[in-house]
């Protein structure tokens, strides 16, 4: 109860703080189309007109929510109008990148704690690799990969790969060195191989700090996915959602798309963390 | 045409062989060549292939290629950099993390709303905010505006779970001292607990550079003047003039690292005394 009360009153104010900024921002359109028509709006006509605007320069909640009521519930769910069949997509190209980047992370991560020539020369670049706006070129690789006959999931989920295999890397490096020394010794005196300390001591050491970069990398994944859907001419997927709406000025269609992939965000967020829990618990290593 | 991608195997495997003598070496020289050979051999074995396979420069041009385009298109690289990094990121990511700050630092003094606001801005940062860009650049026109606006919201929430976090950070000994000194509230703030949550603050400095430039460069796909890095990268992707892309990219990952590297140091030099710091 002390914990959902503070989260709720912020959550309360973020909803009166957009509905105020509805009025505002809508508010112009409401007095110029009075002033055309040479009507005098009162204020409460005025704040029953711009929350309920065909296409408001900011819908209030309650529109977004009906307009993804209209597009999940009353859609057939293969439906291309169904918001339900776009985060299918979506989700599939983010799941897929996920799974490839963090495979990746946790070799490269073994690699580089492993071998010090890896470490030396390969490491300085994962960090370098991120300081590069990836994201910005995303569309075109998407479009590179078309030329060459790949279409479908497999670049929308290598772009979401790289995003994601970085803070895996980092974070696998950091668990699987998180072992002390006397742990490392101990092993030593059982005489147990590279590959038994590998399997047996650092990968259950670093479990910690791979639920902590999977949900970044989670995170990242759908934002790779959604940037990857933009250039594909906008057939499917909420980043084609959010393309169509800015090209055909619909904002209900971007802002659904856009709680739908907020709530995407949160579900998948939630697994993992069950996901952890569930571990962590049968690890004995729960906190 | 073969031989230059022997050629290019070759660089290769010298440069593994350099690198694994290198490996056994200590000291700074050693430690700096080891990623530098590594890049340079990854940059000549991309020319070996591209050369030596014939890859068409619709799916990738070669290195040379992309630096002859770089040197050639310098003014309108500049004023591409001059709009999108400048007028976009830059002031996007000193309003978005200057306005975090302040809202951390009045934050800080209600534990109701901290409580309140760290799950909720926790999630927010996880959301894919990019998603915001459409609409401001509906809103706030084809200017550089609104592309400081979406990175203004991107970097907003980081930094600020990474502000209020750092300044939680401040242990109940510590605190015990400030009020047997009888410190007063700003006391508190300036002497210790601003300089505590300084790796905080930087962690979260850091992480924005990024944000910023990515923010920068992807609202431009939904609408920019005829300048700009995003610009320049969709309509270069569209006419199939890809050495003038990746000409853009590089100077996009020069200004990203250029970045990032710049607030690591001024990190160094702030919070000199921290644990990660020391040598």
């Amino acid at each position: 109860m002390t914990r959902t009360l503070p989260i709720l009153t912020i959550v309360a104010a973020i909803i009166v703080f957009w509905y105020a900024m509805t009025v505002v921002m809508n508010s112009k359109w409401t007095y110029d189309q009075a002033s055309r028509a040479g009507v005098e709006v009162s204020f409460s006509e005025m704040v029953a007109d711009t929350l309920a605007q065909d296409r408001p320069v900011l819908p209030a909640p309650h529109q977004v929510v009906a307009e993804i009521w209209k597009t999940t519930a009353e859609q057939k769910v293969t439906s291309k109008r169904s918001l339900v069949y776009h985060g299918w997509v979506t989700l599939s190209a983010t799941l897929l990148g996920f799974a490839i980047g963090t495979a990746l992370g946790i070799s490269i991560a073994i690699g580089i704690v492993y071998s010090r020539v890896m470490d030396g020369s390969v490491m300085p670049w994962v960090i370098a690799s991120q300081t590069i706006p990836i994201l910005a070129i995303a569309p075109m690789i998407v479009v590179m990969f078309n030329s060459m006959g790949v279409t479908g999931l497999l670049p929308k989920a290598i772009i979401s790969a790289y995003l994601s295999f970085f803070p895996v890397t980092v974070g696998m490096v950091k668990g699987l060195r998180a072992p002390e020394g006397h742990l490392l010794d101990l092993m030593r005196t059982y005489n147990a191989s590279r590959l038994a300390v590998l399997w047996k001591l650092r990968l259950p050491a670093s479990m910690p700090y791979l639920f902590a970069s999977l949900k970044i990398a989670m995170a990242a994944s759908l934002v790779g996915a959604i940037v990857g859907e933009m250039p594909t001419g906008a057939k499917a997927g909420f980043g084609a959602r959010l393309l169509v709406g800015s090209q055909f000025g619909q904002p209900l269609t971007i802002w659904s798309a856009l709680i739908g992939a907020a709530v995407l965000a949160g579900l998948l967020m939630i697994v993992i963390s069950v996901i952890q829990r569930a571990t962590l618990k049968r690890m004995g290593m729960a906190t | 045409m073969m031989h230059w991608l022997i050629m290019a195997l070759g660089v290769w495997v010298a440069a593994l062989a350099v690198n694994i003598e290198l490996s056994s070496q200590r000291g700074f020289l050693a430690q700096l060549a080891m990623p530098v050979l590594f890049g340079a051999a990854l940059i000549a074995l991309w020319q070996g292939v591209v050369v030596g396979l014939n890859v068409s420069p619709i799916v990738l041009p070669a290195p040379s290629a992309i630096w002859g385009r770089f040197w050639a298109e310098t003014p309108t690289l500049w004023a591409d950099f001059q709009q999108t990094f400048i007028g976009g990121a830059l002031s996007g990511y000193i309003m978005g993390c200057g306005a975090a700050f302040i809202v951390a630092i009045l934050v800080d003094r209600s534990p109701f709303l901290r409580a309140g606001l760290l799950p909720v801005g926790n999630f927010i940062a996880a959301l894919p905010i990019i998603g915001i860009a459409p609409i401001f650049v509906m809103w706030f026109g084809f200017g550089w505006e609104s592309k400081a606006a979406v990175v203004v919201a991107m970097v907003f929430f980081p930094m600020l779970i990474n502000t209020v976090a750092g300044l939680q950070s401040v242990d109940a000994m510590q605190r015990d001292l400030m009020r047997t000194y009888a410190a007063n509230y700003p006391q508190t703030l300036l002497k210790l607990r601003l300089p505590s949550a300084g790796p905080f603050i930087f962690n979260g400095l850091k992480i924005c550079t990024t944000l910023a430039l990515i923010g920068a460069i992807v609202a431009e796909f939904f609408g920019s003047p005829i300048v700009g890095m995003g610009f320049r990268i969709s309509t270069g992707a569209g006419r199939l003039e890809l050495d003038m892309v990746w000409a853009t990219i590089a100077v996009a990952a020069l200004a990203g690292s250029a970045f990032y590297g710049v607030v690591a140091l001024i990190e160094k030099r702030a919070t000199f005394w921290h644990p990660s710091q020391r040598r």
